[in-house]
């Protein structure tokens, strides 16, 4: 009988995810920073825009919560996210129609055939950063 | 000025979740990634299972929580060898991730285990996010949890492959509606296996034991 303990520490992930939201939040800033171009200077970032799927495991006011703390002293300090919210859509293997799902019933509405693919919903993207001009 | 950028927030573990899978693959091995919220009876049910499945597949467990190596003890005397995973270290973070399993998997000699189940940190929301590689991914629901759980936390629900309703002994001692329990899980998952079992009791595992087996068996014959 043998149990092995395996426990990194910070330095050997530094990707690491802490709190579900916050590691999202990291991510977020690790992503806009590394899009800014190298030439422009003294960038202050304004908006950072984002698509989440409605099944997306993310909860709007903790993700900002979250992102204000981490996007302190670097060019993300102070800006928006803008969350364009992305409802669940399934295709039905059966018939072949989409539907949108509200109630949780992930059953299609024209044949009620329980046999469906997510198309959207699971979304958890960032599409673009805006800069503050000059 | 607007800079496009077009990428999963998640890309980072994707990847390496999908390395994780093409090693596994490589080296035979299938995945079960076993997640519930705490107290469902995780722990108990792999006991069970590793312990009905031994020798004749050579089984191997990476466990998950934030503090302790109860869990590890208590399945390392199923004679697998276990890998405990702390995520305090971390942090406490509330679910594995792709890195994490890549790294815990050094510690187990792969060539001679044939399955793999990692028990995830006790938490019905962030796990279901984060793909670690696995080949399918299982749900434990506990009869002394609400009926309207898969409800609650919908993506656990849809993006696992199998439930386990654990504790069905506990049924005459509590007022538990089991068809709302049910339908609950289709409703959210249509046409999704449910096992029925009581773990302490060890009952209703074969059906459970032979939808690993077949599984196994789709992935590496």
């Amino acid at each position: 009988m043998s149990v092995k303990i395996w426990a990194a520490s910070d330095d050997f992930a530094p990707r690491c995810l802490k709190m579900h939201e916050m590691g999202i939040a990291m991510q977020i800033v690790e992503m806009s920073i590394a899009s800014i171009p190298e030439e422009m200077n003294n960038v202050q970032v304004e908006i950072i825009n984002l698509k989440v799927g409605k099944l997306a495991a993310v909860i709007p006011g903790s993700l900002r919560f979250c992102f204000d703390i981490v996007a302190k002293d670097t060019p993300l300090s102070g800006a928006k996210l803008h969350i364009e919210e992305i409802p669940v859509v399934v295709k039905c293997n059966e018939c072949n129609k989409e539907s949108v799902i509200k109630e949780l019933s992930f059953k299609c509405e024209a044949c009620s055939s329980g046999s469906t693919e997510i198309l959207s919903g699971r979304e958890l993207d960032i599409e673009s950063i805006e800069i503050a001009d000059g | 000025m607007e800079i496009k950028i077009v990428r999963k927030v998640l890309d980072v573990n994707e990847k390496i979740a999908q390395e994780n899978r093409e090693m596994f693959s490589e080296q035979g091995v299938f995945v079960l990634n076993v997640m519930s919220s705490p107290g469902s009876g995780k722990t108990t049910i792999l006991e069970k299972t590793v312990s009905s499945i031994m020798p004749e597949i050579n089984c191997a467990v990476i466990v998950g929580d934030i503090c302790t190596t109860n869990d590890a003890d208590r399945l390392a005397r199923t004679g697998a060898p276990v890998v405990q995973v702390n995520t305090d270290e971390f942090g406490g973070d509330c679910h594995l991730a792709a890195h994490v399993i890549e790294n815990a998997t050094r510690n187990l000699d792969l060539d001679s285990v044939h399955l793999l189940i990692v028990e995830n940190v006790g938490n019905l929301v962030c796990p279901a996010e984060f793909d670690i590689g696995e080949d399918a991914r299982v749900v434990v629901l506990s009869v002394t949890e609400g009926e309207d759980k898969p409800l609650k936390y919908p993506l656990m629900f849809r993006v696992c492959d199998a439930a386990l309703l654990n504790k069905t002994d506990l049924f005459p001692h509590l007022d538990y509606n089991r068809e709302s329990a049910i339908d609950n899980i289709l409703q959210v998952h249509p046409d999704m296996p449910i096992f029925e079992i009581s773990a302490t009791k060890s009952e209703g595992f074969s059906p459970w034991i032979d939808w690993i087996k077949n599984r196994l068996r789709e992935k590496l014959n």
